[in-house]
């Protein structure tokens, strides 16, 4: 009899069976996930987890009875009641008497549920999407500087004394200049000690001599010369910065229905999972706004109801605000996403316009505008039917060619793709950029 | 055996903890039993120690070690995990192969008591039955099992990197699709060689020489001219057709088949093949595991080699595999093989050691004959599910479990029960239940009936359909149209009803590129 420990063999043995798995159902388990990250709080949509699969697009078919017509015998155990001959009602499909039947392989034909890891599912949910070329150029750009080591110089302050450095340098000059020890001055003294009884005067004469020299000399050549002293040099270099905020901008007024928000909801979390991928923090800032704005948490972003008129920009001031208190341009990616109906007051157009084009444009790295309708009037994203006063706006605005974009949605599976379009890899830039 | 009953023996092992030793230990005193008392006979053991993740990855994969790679495989091993992790299904404690060395898997966090009833179960109750009841025998060959899956991965393998992964995927997935319907049901007849051939000859010979008698010669004879065989009669027989294995049909015959597609076929055929078994025994080879090792446990804790917490803990966990719900119980969920097999076992000793009257009438070859490990050791070896049943089920076990037969005839307003557990129903019951552990009769019964290679190439399949039961269309469809995939050209399967000859319903498929190289026209 052997005995044989496998539990050291090496795990994820069925890692090549999963992959080939996944490929399979990938487009089921693409839909599965998207699906999932709607119902989902912003902040942890990228958590991986659970996904439900239909049970028939990953089904292995075989030739199997059917479950209906035909005559079927059962064999029961736990009789109590019945005798020979006895009529029972038929149950319902699927219950009572029919218990020995089944499906085949004793495996059931709901939905299959099963785990994604983290990476799993973001890479599904962001397949083929990228920071636009604006954005990516503007990343490289916002730099943080961090102080490296960068060698020696002669130069510099205590706190920065290269001690080995400048002892290695003292050391060769020392040797170079034949500066004496202090053990060959010792040795000649220990001579003239003995010949001090007087048996060979000439040479203590002489020895005496030459010990004065080297005494001179050791006064000569210090023991570390100015010379001599190094310092570790620090060189600025830039670095990316590494943190990103996220304002979450919305228009809250009556006219803002809960499949609107819902809409804006999906968006944003995309969002969320997008900039999470680049950056190492990620900030989110709910800001609503009526007649007024003002910062929220997300609970209350997306349910709380408020009533009021809709002025956007004081959605604007509440974000460059915000932004001076919290978030430095200089050390901060910015993006911001807003939703809304297209209403605004008219007379608040100009203002919207100018705060944007003046004071956030230039601190951001992207700014995408959503035009949500109702799901009723539906059309294909990029058609514009009638345009809202927020949107004349705005469009003059990304006329002059501004760090911005906008989509309308009106249905939940628009938003996707909207934003797939807004990021979607573009090929020919791609090529130009490597 | 010149067991002297000594009570004084040292317990195996004390408390959960256990060590490789102690596993030895346990392996060593086990033995001792089996083989000793109950005079089994078993493969050498591998004992294999394995973690979560090894066992959800031995489920996924049929239990084998080794196997190819389909992404069917991860999607079983994504599912059970899943169920795992939600709590919804335990671990089987062990996993056993039928090879040799035997090899049988327990898992790590099993405590001392679990690994020495595994032990018992799989490493002698299932090793015993796997290596000697008939049927494992005649199909299975368990010295070569693990060499062929090695094989059979590295040739999947080589395939993929030659062929593409997608390509290959295709053709398992065809193949899996029909792998319920690539078993051959009955060992071919063997052609003979030379040498027998005229071994053979000279025997027949010699019988004439010895019974030759001239006077036969005289009496007038039938005309012996035999109609000559028509040419579809021909062509069928050259085909070998019908044929009820559709795999080994389309490896032998799909005209547009590469080699090495072909060699594919044969893979899972021959897996699908080692698995009938398996199929066929399920209430037997459960029933050997567990009445083993409650004779082993028990022996054991008679020589003072278990604990008493150890026996407790054994027996709750052996009446738990044991148990089984009524059907109007909510966790009734069929007949348990476990309880069925280890309770008609059990009645077998009873039946040997104190027979009834009743059993007398019943089983009179075998009742008070006192020796009931030789009944049970004949029955292993020589018996599947069905006759096991048809043979051994006393009228006492159909009392106990309170087995009734109902009838759903689909014409009827009305479920009808046919029989109870009482004098006129035992045999009825009987049969009944031995029937539904016939694979002849379980299996869909699918042919391969005429096939004209010489003209449109149209494969015809016949569908005996038993008791008018027909297959799931849904399924139906997508299999035929993996069999048309493989066959690369149209096929047609008939539902016929068995008892009037009418076709029932028919279901066609045209093939689509991919496997096969399709001509248009």
């Amino acid at each position: 009899m052997h005995i044989v420990d496998r539990r050291l063999n090496p795990s994820g043995k069925n890692l090549s069976n999963r992959q080939r798995f996944m490929r399979r159902a990938k487009s089921q388990i693409r839909k599965a996930v998207h699906e999932s990250a709607g119902s989902r709080s912003i902040k942890d949509a990228d958590e991986g987890g659970e996904v439900v699969l239909p049970a028939q697009g990953v089904h292995e078919p075989s030739f199997r009875r059917g479950s209906g017509g035909g005559i079927r015998d059962y064999l029961l155990p736990g009789n109590k009641e019945y005798i020979a001959g006895d009529t029972i009602q038929r149950p319902p499909s699927g219950g009572g008497g029919g218990g020995s039947e089944g499906s085949p392989d004793g495996e059931g034909e709901d939905d299959f549920r099963f785990a994604l890891s983290r990476d799993e599912f973001v890479d599904l949910f962001l397949e083929d999407l990228e920071l636009p070329d604006l954005a990516k150029r503007k990343v490289v750009n916002a730099e943080a500087m961090v102080w490296h080591r960068a060698g020696y110089s002669v130069t510099g302050s205590p706190a920065n004394l290269a001690l080995n450095r400048t002892v290695r340098n003292s050391l060769s000059r020392r040797i170079a200049l034949r500066r004496p020890k202090p053990d060959e001055l010792q040795a000649l003294r220990d001579e003239i000690e003995e010949l001090n009884d007087g048996s060979d005067e000439e040479r203590r004469i002489r020895l005496e001599a030459e010990l004065a020299r080297k005494v001179r000399r050791i006064g000569l050549i210090p023991y570390i010369d100015p010379l001599d002293v190094r310092y570790k040099r620090f060189d600025p270099q830039p670095r990316p910065v590494a943190q990103a905020v996220m304002f979450c901008l919305m228009d809250v007024s009556g006219s803002m229905t809960e499949h609107m928000k819902d809409l804006a909801k999906r968006f944003y979390v995309l969002l969320y999972i997008f900039l999470k991928r680049r950056y190492k923090n990620v900030d989110v800032v709910f800001i609503r706004h009526t007649h007024q704005a003002s910062e929220v948490d997300e609970d209350t972003f997306f349910n709380s109801p408020e009533t009021g008129g809709t002025v956007v920009s004081t959605a604007l001031e509440e974000m460059q605000r915000v932004i001076k208190d919290r978030y430095n341009p200089d050390s901060w990616n910015i993006y911001a996403a807003q939703a809304s109906d297209g209403d605004n007051t008219a007379s608040d157009n100009d203002k919207t316009a100018a705060l944007l084009t003046k004071v956030l444009l230039p601190c951001c790295q992207y700014y995408a505008y959503l035009e949500v309708g109702r799901d009723s009037e539906h059309f294909p994203p990029g058609f514009i039917r009638r345009d809202s006063d927020l949107w004349q706006t705005y469009s003059t605005i990304i006329r002059n060619g501004a760090p911005m974009a906008m989509r309308k949605v009106g249905h939940r599976r628009d938003i996707y793709p909207v934003f797939r379009e807004l990021f979607a890899k573009k090929q020919g830039a791609e090529a130009h950029a490597e | 055996m010149s067991t002297t009953l000594i009570k004084a023996e040292r317990p195996l092992f004390e408390g959960a903890d256990w060590e490789f030793s102690t596993i030895q230990r346990c392996h060593d005193a086990i033995e001792k039993v089996a083989l000793g008392e109950m005079g089994l006979d078993v493969y050498t053991n591998q004992i294999e120690v394995i973690g979560t993740e090894q066992m959800l990855d031995a489920y996924s994969s049929i239990g084998m070690p080794l196997f190819y790679k389909h992404w069917s495989f991860g999607k079983h091993f994504a599912r059970n995990e899943a169920m795992y992790r939600a709590g919804m299904q335990g671990l089987a404690y062990e996993i056993v192969i039928n090879s040799n060395p035997c090899i049988s898997y327990i898992m790590e966090e099993n405590t001392a008591t679990m690994q020495t009833l595994v032990i018992a179960h799989a490493a002698f109750g299932h090793n015993h039955f796997f290596k000697n009841n008939y049927l494992f025998q005649q199909w299975t060959d368990a010295n070569g099992i693990l060499d062929y899956l090695e094989f059979a991965r590295d040739y999947i393998m080589s395939c993929e990197q030659r062929y593409g992964e997608a390509a290959v995927e295709r053709l398992l997935d065809a193949a899996h699709a029909l792998m319920s319907q690539a078993v051959h049901k009955y060992p071919r007849k063997r052609t003979n060689d030379l040498r027998s051939e005229e071994k053979r000859e000279r025997e027949r010979r010699e019988h004439d020489e010895k019974v030759f008698n001239d006077l036969w010669r005289t009496v007038p004879g039938k005309d012996n001219t035999r109609s000559n065989p028509t040419a579809e009669e021909q062509r069928k027989a050259l085909l070998q057709l019908p044929q009820e294995n559709l795999l080994y049909f389309m490896e032998k015959t799909a005209p547009r088949l590469q080699p090495w597609q072909r060699e594919v076929l044969r893979i899972v055929r021959i897996i699908a093949q080692y698995f009938y078994p398996q199929s066929q025994t399920k209430v037997m080879n459960e029933g050997c595991a567990t009445y083993t090792h409650y004779q082993i446990m028990n022996r054991l804790h008679a020589k003072g080699q278990l604990t008493d917490g150890a026996m407790v803990e054994f027996l709750q966990s052996h009446t738990n595999v044991v148990f089984q719900p009524d059907f109007d119980d909510r966790r009734y969920s069929g007949l348990n093989p476990y309880a069925l097999g280890f309770s008609m076992m059990q009645d077998i000793e009873r039946i040997c050691t104190e027979p009834t009257e009743e059993d007398e009438q019943w089983f009179p070859h075998i009742a008070g004959c006192n020796d009931p490990m030789n009944v049970l050791r004949d029955v292993w070896a020589n018996y599947r599910d069905e006759s096991f049943i048809l043979q051994y089920l006393s009228p006492r076990l159909v009392r106990k479990f309170g087995l009734f037969h109902v009838l759903d005839d689909s014409n009827e307003p009305n479920l009808r029960v046919e029989a109870i557990h009482d004098e006129r129903g035992y045999r009825k019951i009987k049969q009944a239940l031995a029937r539904q552990y016939d694979v002849a009769w379980n299996s869909t019964d699918i042919q391969v009936v005429d096939v004209n290679l010489a003209g449109d190439r149209r494969l015809i399949l016949h569908h005996r359909a038993l008791n008018r039961i027909l297959l799931d269309e849904k399924d139906a469809r997508m299999v035929m149209q993996h069999l048309a995939d493989l066959w690369g050209y149209d096929v047609l399967l008939k539902e016929i009803d068995p008892a009037t000859d009418a076709v029932l319903k028919e279901h066609a498929a045209s093939p689509r590129p991919g496997i096969v190289k399709i001509e248009t026209s």
